[in-house]
Order: C-alpha cells, then sequence, then structure tokens
C-alpha cells in the first residue's frame, strides 16, 4: 500500500511542479463531456464549473487564484457569458485541488502565474459555461416535449419561442444536471458578448471594505497553536544548533522545533509570543561560503560575465559581431538591474493540520495544486490524505507560486499531531526569505554605417536565472529561455519589436546563491529598461527624434507600433509640452500582450554628489551623475493591446497599479547583499511609493482580436524606461542602473 | 488583565502588557479585519481609531490603550450599512487584493472626521498608508466621493 501511495505521490509531485513551470500540459481539459467524473453534491451542479440552486442564483467554479487581479470576476464573467445567466445572481465558489485530483482534474490548471489565469483558460471555462446552458435548455424542452432548438435562454429564464412558455435556470437545474453533456459546443463570437467585454465591477469587493474577505492569515481553528519561524538569512545555509532551553519557560511556548535542514520555529498561545520567543532564541547557523558574498562581489562577478566567451543565444540575426566590427560609429552602454523584493501586504502564511492518516493546508496560494504537492511531500502522506483550502491573496506577485512556507507549516505540525498551527512569517522574514527579482548588468553595442543607418545591435545580459535555481528540468541545454522576455524572434510571448539586420542577443548566465524568483513582470522589467533606455540612447547618436527613430524599425511588427503610436498621441509628442516638462517613452511585448508607455516628467534640482551605492549593478561604463534632483511625474499614458478585454475597467485598474509597481522599484527598490544576506529587512530599508507620489495614469486600452494576451504583468516593465528616458530629456543624464535612489534621485 | 473598549464594548484580556494591540485584536478577540503588514507602523495595515484619531495598532502597546476607544473596521459601519467611506470604496470598486484597505478605509475615515473636505496636499500627507497593488489612483478619487456625499455622526463615542 506505501508502495502505491508512493508512486501516487512523487507521480503528482512531479506534474505539479512541471505545471508550476506553466509548460504546456499534457493532460486533456474537459468542459464536462461525457466522461468526465461529475460531483454528486446538492443543488444541482450542472457541470464542473456551474451549480444552480433552486432560487436561480448561481455559483461558478473559479480554480485560479485571485489576489487583487480581477481573475476572478473575469472568468466569471466568460463562463456567465455562454451560461446567458443573470449577472446579478453570479457568486463565485472555489474548487480545492483534492477536488481536482479527486475529479481527474476536471478544472485543469490551478496555477495563477505569468499572467495566464483568463488568458490560457477562457475557451474551457466558456465552453464549460456553454454546455450549462444548453443541458437547462433541454431539461426545458424535455418538460415542455418540445424541440431544444425551438427554446431561447437569457437572463437565466429559458423561452419557448412558439408558445411563449417561459421558465428559470432554478426549476430545471435538476433535471439539468442528469443530462447527458453535450459533446458540441460552438461559443460566442465575441463582438456579440453581453457579460464579457463590459466594465463590470468584481465580485469580491463588498466583503474587502468591512474587514470579513477571507485571507489564510485570518484562519482559526478550534485549539490552534501559533508560529514563528526563522530560516539561515545566507541561503543554503543549515541550522548547527539552538538553544531551547533558553525560551523554553516563555509564557505561551509550546514547542522549539527545527524545520527542514535550515530553519528553526517556535509555537505558541499567540503570534506574538512565538514571535518574541523566536527573538530570544539562541540559534548558530552553518552559513557557508556564501556568507562571504557582498553586492560588490556579485557585481565583479556580472561584469566579468559581459565580457565571456561562452553565453546561451536567445535572438540572433545576422553577423552583429562582424557589423559592429566594421561600424562607422559604434555606441555602447552598460546597464544594472537588482534585486527586488515582492513585500505583498499580507506576510506569507499557511496553517496546517496534521494527523497520522491526514494532512490539511489552509493558505493562500497562486498554485494550489503545487501546495497540496508540498503537503504530501511534507507530510509524507499521499496526495489522497491531503488537502489545500483556498483563500483570497493579499498580494501575489509571484511570490505566492511557490511553496516553501507551505512546507514548513506542514514540517512544523507534523511535530505537534492534532493540534492545528498557524504558521505566519514576520515582515523581516518574508524580506529575508525572499526569492528575488534576479540580478542582472547588461552591455548593448549598437552600429552605425556611413549614411546613418542602424545596421547592427549586440546585447549582452549577464546574470542571474531563474529556472536554473527554481526549475532547472526547463532549461534548454542550459539556457535559459525566460532569460530573454520581450526579446525573443518570435512566438506568442514576447517578440522582439526591431528590425534590425545584424542581432546578437545572448546571456552569459551567473547564479549567485540568493535565491531568485518570478517578481509580477519578471525578466521584461530589467530587459525593456536596458533595450528601451539604450534605443533611446542610440536615436540621441543618430540625431532622430526618439519616436521617428523606432518607428523606422518598427514598420515590420504594427501591434508593437500601434501602442507606441497611441501613448504618442494622447501624451501629445511632437507637440510643444509645458514649460519645464519633458517627455519619454517606451514599448515591450510581454505575456502576449503588446504594451506602451510615455511620460511627462519635470525634475527639480540639488547639487548633491552622487552616493551610489554599490549594488552590483553598476555598470563600469557608468559615468557619474551629479544628483539631488527631484523628479515629478505629471502624467503617464500607458497602453495594452491584450487581444481581448474581458473587463475594461479591471484591465484600467491594473495598468494604473502596475505602473506603482514598476516605478516603485524604479525609485525605492533594490535589495542589497552584505555578509551573504538581504540587508533590506522592513518598509523602513525597502520603502514602496505612497500616494502623495502616484502619478495620473491614463490607460488606453486597445484590444485588437485574434489573440488573448495577459493583463496583470505586461504593463509594469515600460513605466520605468519611459521615465527614464523623459529624466534624459530633461537634463542630458543617462542613467543605466536602478534603483534611483543610488543617484540620490527622489520623487518631488 | 487589562480592560479594553473596542467598538463600544468592554472586553478584558489576559495579555502581556507589551503585546501590541493589533494582536490583541486579532489573536484575543477574533477582530480579524485589522491587517499585520509590518509590525513598525510603516504600512499602516493596522489602523484602527484611539478616541477617534487613526493609529497604528501594530506597534502600539496594550497597556496604552486602557480604558480608550478602539475603533476597527468591524465597528466603522455600525451606524449603519456601509459608512460613507465604505460606500464610496463600494461605488468606485477600489480595492484589487484587498489586504491593505481595511486600514486605508479606517486612515481616511479619520481624516474624513478631522477635514470634511480635504484637498489633493492634504490627502497626500494624511493619508500614508502603503496599498502593494497600487489602488492610491482609486483611493484619491473615492475620498473625495466620500466628502461629497459625507453624512453626520458617522463617527463612532
Amino acid at each position: 500500500m506505501n508502495h502505491v501511495a508512493n508512486i501516487d505521490r512523487r507521480s503528482f509531485v512531479a506534474s505539479a511542479a512541471a505545471l508550476g513551470g506553466g509548460f504546456a500540459l499534457g493532460f486533456e481539459i474537459p468542459f464536462g463531456g461525457s466522461g468526465v467524473a461529475r460531483a454528486q453534491d446538492r443543488p444541482p451542479e450542472i457541470n464542473a464549473w456551474v451549480v444552480i440552486r433552486p432560487d436561480d442564483s448561481v455559483a461558478i467554479r473559479i480554480a485560479r487564484a485571485e489576489m487583487g487581479q480581477g481573475t476572478l470576476t473575469g472568468l466569471a464573467q466568460l463562463v456567465a457569458e455562454e451560461l446567458e445567466c443573470d449577472w446579478s445572481k453570479v457568486t463565485a465558489d472555489h474548487p480545492t485541488p483534492g477536488q481536482n485530483v479527486a475529479r481527474k482534474r476536471v478544472w485543469g490548471d490551478f496555477s495563477t502565474t505569468g499572467s495566464r489565469g483568463i488568458r490560457e483558460s477562457n475557451e474551457y471555462v466558456r465552453k464549460g459555461g456553454a454546455a450549462a446552458r444548453m443541458m437547462l435548455v433541454q431539461a426545458a424542452a424535455n418538460a415542455w416535449k418540445v424541440p431544444a432548438a425551438e427554446c431561447t435562454a437569457e437572463n437565466s429564464v429559458i423561452t419557448h419561442k412558439p408558445s411563449g412558455r417561459t421558465t428559470s435556470y432554478g426549476n430545471v437545474a435538476e433535471a439539468a444536471a442528469k443530462l447527458e453533456p453535450p459533446t458540441d459546443v460552438t461559443l460566442k463570437d465575441p463582438k456579440d458578448w453581453k457579460i464579457a467585454g463590459k466594465p463590470l465591477k468584481r465580485l469580491d469587493t463588498p466583503d474587502k471594505l468591512t474587514g470579513k474577505a477571507p485571507y489564510s492569515i485570518d484562519v482559526r481553528l478550534p485549539g490552534m497553536l501559533y508560529a514563528a519561524v526563522k530560516a539561515c538569512p545566507v541561503h543554503g545555509g543549515k541550522v548547527k544548533s539552538f538553544d531551547a532551553a533558553k525560551i523554553a519557560g516563555n509564557k505561551g511556548v509550546k514547542h522549539v522545533v527545527q524545520v527542514g535542514e535550515s530553519a528553526v520555529g517556535v509555537v505558541a498561545d499567540s503570534w506574538w509570543q512565538a514571535k518574541t520567543a523566536l527573538e530570544a532564541l539562541p540559534i548558530a547557523w552553518d552559513e557557508g561560503e556564501n556568507a562571504k558574498v557582498t553586492s560588490a562581489s556579485i557585481g565583479e562577478v556580472l561584469k566579468a560575465g559581459l565580457d565571456a566567451e561562452q553565453a546561451f543565444v536567445g535572438n540572433q540575426k545576422g553577423d552583429a559581431k562582424a557589423a559592429i566590427a566594421g561600424a562607422a560609429k559604434k555606441v555602447e552602454a552598460i546597464y544594472g538591474y537588482p534585486y527586488q523584493a515582492h513585500a505583498c501586504m499580507e506576510p506569507l502564511n499557511a496553517t496546517a493540520l496534521y494527523t497520522a492518516d491526514k494532512c490539511e493546508v489552509w493558505t493562500g496560494s497562486q498554485n494550489a495544486e503545487a501546495a497540496l504537492a508540498a503537503t504530501s511531500e511534507a507530510s509524507g502522506l499521499p496526495v489522497a490524505k491531503c488537502d489545500v483550502h483556498k483563500f483570497l491573496l493579499g498580494g501575489g506577485f509571484g511570490r505566492r507560486g511557490r511553496t516553501d512556507y507551505v512546507t514548513q507549516a506542514v514540517l512544523i505540525a507534523k511535530q505537534v499531531p492534532g493540534t492545528p498551527v498557524k504558521l505566519l512569517w514576520s515582515r523581516e522574514e518574508d524580506m529575508t526569505q525572499d526569492t528575488y527579482h534576479p540580478i542582472t548588468q547588461c552591455r548593448l553595442t549598437g552600429a552605425f554605417d556611413a549614411n546613418g543607418n542602424l545596421t547592427g545591435l549586440h546585447m549582452r545580459i549577464s546574470g542571474q536565472s531563474i529556472l536554473a535555481t527554481l526549475a532547472p528540468a526547463r532549461l534548454q541545454n542550459g539556457r535559459d529561455p525566460a532569460t530573454f522576455q520581450g526579446l525573443n524572434p518570435g512566438g506568442t510571448e514576447g517578440v522582439f519589436g526591431y528590425d534590425i539586420p545584424n542581432l546578437l542577443i545572448d546571456h552569459a548566465m551567473r547564479n549567485p546563491h540568493v535565491t531568485p524568483g518570478f517578481w509580477r513582470g519578471v525578466n521584461n522589467n530589467q530587459n525593456a529598461i536596458y533595450l528601451e533606455s539604450f534605443v533611446d540612447e542610440l536615436a540621441e547618436a543618430a540625431g532622430q527624434d526618439p519616436l521617428e527613430f523606432r518607428r523606422k524599425l518598427m514598420a515590420k511588427y504594427p501591434k508593437h507600433l500601434a501602442v507606441l503610436n497611441a501613448v504618442a498621441e494622447k501624451i501629445g509628442w511632437g507637440q510643444p509640452a509645458p514649460q519645464g516638462v519633458y517627455r519619454g517613452l517606451a514599448q515591450q511585448m510581454a505575456y502576449g500582450s503588446y504594451v506602451a508607455a510615455a511620460a511627462e516628467i519635470s525634475v527639480t534640482g540639488g547639487n548633491e554628489r552622487d552616493e551610489t551605492v554599490a549594488r552590483g549593478t553598476k555598470g563600469a561604463a557608468e559615468s557619474s551623475v551629479t544628483s539631488g534632483n527631484k523628479i515629478k511625474i505629471h502624467r503617464i499614458v500607458a497602453a495594452t493591446d491584450p487581444g481581448h478585454a474581458v473587463n475594461p475597467a479591471q484591465i484600467e485598474r491594473q495598468v494604473a497599479g502596475s505602473m506603482v509597481y514598476g516605478l516603485t522599484a524604479l525609485f525605492k527598490g533594490g535589495c542589497t547583499v552584505k555578509d551573504g544576506r538581504i540587508e533590506q529587512q522592513n518598509f523602513d530599508s525597502y520603502d514602496i511609493m505612497r500616494i502623495a507620489e502616484m502619478p495620473k495614469v491614463e490607460t488606453i486600452i486597445m484590444p485588437s482580436g485574434g489573440f488573448w494576451g495577459g493583463v496583470g504583468e505586461p504593463t509594469i516593465c515600460v513605466a520605468a524606461p519611459a521615465v527614464l528616458n523623459a529624466y534624459f530629456a530633461a537634463t542630458g543624464q543617462r542613467i543605466r542602473s536602478v534603483p534611483l535612489r543610488d543617484h540620490n534621485i527622489s520623487f518631488a | 488583565m487589562a480592560r479594553l473598549k473596542v467598538n463600544g464594548r468592554a472586553h478584558d484580556v489576559d495579555v502581556d502588557p507589551e503585546t501590541p494591540l493589533l494582536w490583541v485584536l486579532r489573536d484575543t478577540l477574533g477582530l480579524l479585519g485589522t491587517k499585520y503588514g509590518c509590525g513598525i507602523a510603516q504600512c499602516g495595515a493596522c489602523t484602527v481609531h484611539i478616541d477617534g484619531a487613526p493609529r497604528r495598532s501594530c506597534a502600539l502597546p496594550v497597556s496604552a490603550v486602557a480604558d480608550k476607544h478602539i475603533t476597527t473596521i468591524e465597528g466603522l459601519g455600525r451606524n449603519g450599512p456601509l459608512h460613507p467611506v465604505q460606500q464610496a470604496w463600494l461605488d468606485l470598486d477600489v480595492p484589487q487584493c484587498g489586504y491593505c484597505q481595511s486600514g486605508m478605509i479606517m486612515a481616511v475615515a479619520a481624516l474624513l472626521e478631522e477635514k470634511p473636505h480635504p484637498s489633493d496636499a492634504e490627502i497626500d500627507a494624511a493619508i500614508t498608508n502603503i496599498c502593494r497593488c497600487g489602488t492610491y489612483q482609486r483611493i484619491r478619487a473615492a475620498i473625495h466621493a466620500a466628502a461629497g456625499r459625507r453624512v453626520s455622526g458617522a463617527r463612532l463615542p
């Protein structure tokens, strides 16, 4: 039995790990067709996606995680559109990953990363809604003994046209649930949408105004204890010893436990007791060689990579090196981008209850199936004896796609069998044990011929690979394809939008010990800064307007160009700006969407000396800049073409919010390494933009149809380069490393 | 033993006097709408009203608030279905992840008691809570909307 259980666990763990990677999935996603397991629950489940109660209320099942991005509402709109139900009667319901496993993965993928929630599940959730509608109509037709083709459905009411008879979904739901699901389902043309495509309000707002919205930090179970944890601050280090006796007598302290190889936890009657006792607990770490690493030493390693012979190629055309060698004019610059912490407002947490034959977890996860796999792995119980109960996420941004905090909660609970334990990371732990936006440098070299034509570009990235650490199985012969987000020669995710005769984009992989992770927007963030800042440098060298220079290179990329033109027009590019106001722009393709931004800023001067901190990102060629300057961002115009716009109101909010994420990283972010550990511990040293610094964001949503692009992440990456290019226009100073606080530049 | 007056009700709690009010509200009294974000009074997710004034409860020892009137998000709409600030938040569909919004709403409700029609500059000075989703643009619009429709008597004792 154990053997069987282990195979079950291992195979699921492997498949969940692959899921976390976001590769195409090797299973067929059903939409309620025959052969799909049907739940026997009441009120009637029409199919996996739709439950209709006798009072006509509709529960739509949502598999993806809601962390603020609005996917819950958007997915419900897509189901409701095809279901033809009354939107005012819709609520959302959240199946667990354990239920998904038990029902042969009827809900498909739970993972909610890479801006994939809607774009990758839109077809099967719409088919789920359409199939349910067909079954409801058939049930009514059966009752009336008329052909279903004579019946129509609208707003949860079925009408038999010839006789004028009507009935409601609630009346026929039970009969519909017993029918065989249809095998042939046709979806509406998006131009006929009535619920999808509309700027509807979110379904989850009311409870978020009264404190009732359930986040996993709010879980309370009978007899529950609270845990605080501290892992070795040098990633990869281990616990050497700890002196539990020192805190054993502290009020409320129940257990002091080792958590895996790298962490120690204190379990107490309250979290405050656990946290304060943990702070008083003497712990000796085996930090290893990595304790010597600093930002400066990482910077040296990355700098060496800029000249390395060996590099993985991401995009190649013609012979860029020859074009550069033979150039009449050469332009070169080195850029850098630092570590960044996710800093979700809700610190990571999970509650676990372990018994000899069952393990349950309550947590907010961007990948509940991976959390289930982690629960099974840490508890040693088969998947069938585990489950993960889902909650709203108080921010995710990629961090909650990891399951390290779930593993810790289970490892602690396993040492307190029968007692539920809520593990909550302190903010300090959350910032010390993050999986950080990876650190890179980039040297860009451009070649012009004697006539001033751009003939070549070499973009050498040196630095950290996320996949090498988090998902090595997804490397392609050692190459990390995710490094080249937005720089790819083709595909549907992030195509390089310039036509340059000789092009080479390559990556010298250098992996410091600090754990990297997927950080909202991921590698688009630095790639857009590197490329879009340097394209401005090339335009400057060519003596051309940055927009006109781009337009000439973008003729073969009309969708890239369309969003760029849209922001340029709305910001008033080519027309005089107000006195003292300067403009910059940037474009990128990210997560299948085409995005651009244009910023209007003014700069007020200071004369303080540049006190640049060595973050490992400052390029060797970067000149020292006079700083003390303050930037006022008057406006940012941002445009996105996501193909289809399921909820324009939510897209507008994602775009506005993404500017805050991108500009916070630009102005205030950046994590530094000293003695092998991340120095920033809390918001006093890792500050976040406040309302006073919020620019006016004007959003242009221009869906051109025919494809499905993401929304939550794409626009972040164009915020920073648009502002940096405007800063150059204002000051003549080219800032090539992030954050601006390293250059003593701040918000006005 | 400390006596706390929270949302008009008295509670006797047996906690270390140094325990921050936040953890007494959450873990002892089960009032979970007030959130933990930083523990050092930087982010404002834990904002409550102490005798009507906005305070960050994560760095406020419970011993400092005995016999004071404490209002949490659960007590804000007590005089009606929704406080005007909550109503404006609903009308403008402000939250994204929503985690910071309890603290944000408490901070704004206190601001409007002080300044019924705050200017943008007054909003900038008074509202320093962190929203990592970046809902600031709609927060500002909702503050102005709430100022326009604010009703008297919303303040709790």
